[in-house]
């Protein structure tokens, strides 16, 4: 106690009882109650598949399985790219954990924009809306809270990634504030206009338009999108030296387990919303 | 973490902490005001728990007395049947949630961290936060009395499908059922955060040698009710959610036309509503465990069985609550299974009451104040045990189901349990509180009236549910042989609520003028006593190590020296610097009020508002987060050895 290690042990810590860090401990507790939240809505959606009304859609002309199936492949993927950025991070190697969270970042985006578009793709060509049916009520409220838990994990890493460039001079404190401001707001302008790019290239494929004229209609969006990426670039070069480092593993790990814990649900419900209806 | 585990970090951050941004100025103020505004004091949060809860409680008491003055006569026009509705659901939701819960969550405040040797709980931040949340959502379900829609009407369990748009709204836009959803998802979001944190705080902050099975039986039951909140409290959530989702857009989770089954929120209630009355009854038993042994002179008897039977009630409570729904048809096989579980569960609660027996027998009983109302308890409880067992065999539970019987045992388990052992509580602790002592005479004289008030009111109510009285009926006729106990309940709750006037008006007499104590009054057991009172904001000037169960009596009795730990304590901290204390903070507040504002735009289906409220809440997170925990260092001079450093407070 006397003198600052030099290394920090990721696994005890001495302040406390049991060598557990607190924000860890909080976290598992946390995620332990979170468990209880969506058992009972996945209950809720299994009860009432148990007791359809007479009338009820068939699942299986709804869903589209390949697309689900690649947006669960993603989401796992993401949390491996979660877990290298805690291990970077344990290790001080900042720059490879803002590489990785960014990229947990966009995996998180890829599988928000599928449900977007399956959402959107249900709605208007499957005529599944959430009032129309029971089936319809438990299936968007089940996977819209879990998209919620997604995007609350995503706007989680945008943080993260933007508290990483907190300078370790206190003077620039102030302008960082108001950088990292305008930091969060070009990443919400950019991910909008971004997704709304994406969907709408992928539904002009569909509809078989040329991409110049997609690009005409949507030069917003486009624009959009490339001014933010490049602004996104230029905020993300790192040049003074930031307080940003080891100290600050216990906080991305916790955000790691929230991140694996729902996409351990997304597999939970994967396999109860979805797959179940193939057996 | 915010008070300890980060004292070399801290260290090592000290030159960007002495210049903030300006959004980053810690409040300082220790009086007045912004110091509660943004206090991060455990002991401060926990009183104002308690004094918030006290108001609430002396308004579900009002609640009552209107109840009680309806029901006095057959055919009673003093209400009109809305307001009677109105009035039953918000005397159980106040009460419940607005009471007794805050109530002990005040407990749970003030003393938890004191009786494990710690400084302040694990994220005393969010401490804070989690009372404004309370506060929040105490504000959205009371703030129907002042608009035109008025308070909530549909009983505090809520049937569907009595709140779906079409039975619960008196004229278009009625916003009081979406009030009561977001209140009560408000006060779940409270409750969750104040348990995750107890839950960290027990595990993490124990003082050297305070090992699991040393800890007081208080604070083991506040960790085993902070478990059940965390693992009940979601199903009421998602009930909530999903009939907000059917007020608000649509959907059909309880819409029978389109093939919803309001038997479904009887059971995702249920499944929070059986613990959450664990959550209210293993606090006050934590209560009288302390009580017991101090004024009986003796240890707890059979500690480790009193602590594991807490336990196996709290695992037991998840698998009891279709005991509620006996009547709603559910088939044999599952009323057999959940008769049998109900009839399992009274076993731990007999164990304990056999062991507070236990505690009792050849003891040098005092019988101060508390005693006396940790004796109504085990009398009382086990009165309203009785009657619960009753209702553990599906056939007489048939018969009893909403009616007055069910009643006078819900009140007997909560008045005569939750309730007398709170007041029990705020007699022993209040000299620790406030540093003076209640009269004794009028401490018990307050006890009796209020023993006699509750049992000519709730007595009576056995006959009139054995005899047929439906629960919430707002008129009876008088030919049905329920007049003469009627009027006496109602007598009964007048001298209930002149018992409770006594008790709180001796208090207040007491804050000011009553006769000052010193240390430890009660010679008292547990480690919260060895503070002087009250207690300094650090707590504890050397943390404690602690060699026993009851550990402040082993140190009065048993203890030949100082240990070399105590002394080796107190010289690490000074050389740290001296106690670290986390800074006061605006964000809590902030945050808490953005979720108000949020809630209430949200219950008057106004999303643009909904939306704003919810982004300040997030920019109220994000700003927390960035504050950081802050910190500085106090050096209390009377006790700790002298150092260098002189007394005073030191900011780093």
């Amino acid at each position: 106690m006397s003198s600052h290690a030099a290394t920090i042990d990721h696994h005890h810590d001495v302040t406390t009882s049991t060598g557990i860090p607190n924000k860890k401990l909080f976290m598992w507790a946390f995620l332990a109650s979170d468990c209880m939240f969506f058992g009972a809505l996945i209950s809720t959606h299994l009860i009432y598949r148990l007791h359809p009304p007479p009338g009820s859609p068939s699942p299986q002309k709804i869903f589209s399985i390949e697309l689900t199936s690649f947006s669960t492949f993603i989401l796992l993927m993401s949390s491996l790219l979660m877990a290298l950025a805690v291990n970077a991070i344990q290790k001080s190697h900042i720059k490879s954990t803002r590489h990785n969270l960014l990229g947990t970042i966009f995996f998180g985006l890829i599988f928000l924009g599928c449900q977007v578009y399956e959402f959107t793709h249900f709605v208007h060509e499957k005529g599944l809306t959430l009032s129309n049916s029971l089936f319809g009520s438990t299936f968007y409220t089940l996977t819209g809270t879990h998209g919620c838990h997604v995007a609350i994990g995503v706007l989680w890493l945008i943080l993260m990634y933007i508290r990483s460039f907190k300078p370790a001079d206190a003077e620039a404190g102030r302008p960082w504030l108001a950088v990292a401001f305008f930091h969060f707001l070009t990443f919400v302008v950019t991910i909008v206009a971004g997704m709304a790019t994406v969907l709408g290239y992928f539904h002009a494929r569909q509809l078989h338009e040329p991409l110049g004229q997609f690009v005409g209609q949507n030069l917003l969006a486009v624009g959009t999108s490339i001014v933010g990426l490049a602004i996104l670039a230029f905020l993300g070069r790192s040049r003074v030296p930031v307080e940003f480092g080891e100290a600050n593993a216990i906080d991305v790990e916790s955000m790691g387990l929230y991140w694996h814990f729902v996409d351990i649900v997304w597999i939970v419900i994967f396999t109860a919303v979805y797959l179940l209806e193939y057996l | 973490m915010d008070t300890t585990a980060h004292a070399p970090l801290l260290a090592k951050a000290q030159p960007t902490v002495a210049k903030r941004p300006w959004l980053f100025t810690r409040p300082t103020a220790k009086t007045g005001l912004v110091s509660w505004l943004t206090t991060v004091d455990h002991k401060r949060v926990g009183l104002l728990y308690g004094f918030s809860a006290l108001f609430f409680f002396l308004v579900g008491g009002v609640e009552a007395l209107f109840i009680r003055i309806q029901l006095a006569v057959p055919n009673n026009t003093f209400l009109q049947h809305q307001t009677y509705n109105e009035l039953f659901t918000m005397h159980a939701t106040t009460m419940i949630f607005l009471a007794v819960m805050p109530l002990s969550a005040a407990f749970f405040n003030y003393i938890m961290p004191l009786q494990i040797g710690a400084r302040d709980v694990a994220f005393p931040r969010l401490n804070g936060f989690a009372f404004w949340v309370f506060l929040a959502g105490a504000i959205i379900l009371n703030v129907g009395w002042f608009i035109k829609s008025g308070v909530p009407d549909s009983g505090w369990f809520g049937y569907a499908p009595l709140t779906s748009n079409a039975y619960s709204n008196q004229f278009v836009g009625d916003i009081s059922t979406d009030l009561w959803v977001m209140g009560l998802q408000v006060l779940g979001v409270s409750s969750v955060i104040g348990s995750l944190n107890f839950i960290v705080t027990i595990i993490n902050l124990r003082a050297p040698g305070m090992t699991m099975m040393r800890l007081p039986v208080f604070t083991w039951m506040t960790l085993i009710t902070a478990f059940l909140i965390i693992l009940s409290f979601p199903a009421i959530t998602i009930a909530l959610v999903e009939l907000m989702m059917d007020r608000h857009f649509g959907t059909n989770f309880f819409e029978v036309s389109n093939g919803g089954l309001p038997i479904l929120w009887q059971h995702l209630f249920w499944v929070f509503g059986h613990p959450e009355v664990y959550i209210l009854i293993l606090p006050a038993m934590g209560i009288i465990s302390e009580i017991l042994p101090t004024f009986s002179r003796k240890p707890l008897f059979g500690y480790p069985i009193v602590v594991f039977s807490g336990a196996c009630i709290g695992f037991l409570g998840f698998g009891v609550w279709s005991h509620h729904m006996f009547t709603t048809g559910m088939g044999t096989v599952s009323t057999a299974a959940f008769s049998l579980m109900t009839m399992a569960i009274a076993v731990p609660t007999g164990v304990k009451v056999f062991n507070w027996i236990g505690t009792l027998w050849n003891g040098h009983l005092q019988m101060r104040t508390p005693m006396m109302f940790a004796l109504g308890f085990i009398w009382m409880f086990t009165v309203g045990g009785f009657s619960g067992i009753m209702h553990s065999a599906a056939p007489a539970d048939a018969q009893q189901q909403d009616s007055y019987f069910v009643v006078a045992h819900f009140h007997y388990v909560l008045i005569g349990g939750s309730v007398f052992a709170l007041l029990a509580g705020i007699h022993y602790w209040f000299p620790l509180v406030f540093g003076r002592k209640v009269s004794e005479f009028w401490g018990k004289l307050s006890f009796w009236v209020i023993f006699v008030g509750f049992n000519t009111t709730f007595f009576p109510m056995h006959f009139l549910g054995l005899n047929g009285m439906p629960r919430r009926t707002a008129v009876y006729d008088g030919n049905m042989g329920w007049n003469t106990p009627n009027f006496i309940a109602t007598i009964g709750a007048f001298i209930l609520g002149i018992g409770i006037a006594i008790y709180f008006t001796v208090m207040i007499y007491t804050y000011f003028k009553g006769v000052k104590v010193g240390r430890d009054p009660w010679d008292a057991r547990t480690l919260e006593w060895a503070l002087p009172n009250p207690p300094p904001e650090y707590n504890f000037a050397v943390t404690p190590s602690v060699q026993a169960r009851d550990a402040f009596w082993f140190d009065k009795h048993d203890r030949e020296q100082e240990t070399p730990g105590k002394i080796q304590h107190a010289h690490t901290e000074s050389a740290h610097g001296g106690i670290h204390m986390p800074s006061q903070s605006w964000f809590p507040i902030l945050t808490a009020g953005g979720m108000l504002i949020g809630s209430l735009f949200l219950a008057d289906h106004n999303y643009l508002g909904a939306i704003c409220g919810g982004a300040l809440t997030l920019l109220g997170a994000y700003l927390w987060a960035l504050e950081g925990p802050g910190g500085y260092h106090v050096h209390p001079e009377a006790e700790l050895k002298p150092t260098a450093n002189s007394s005073g407070t030191a900011k780093h």
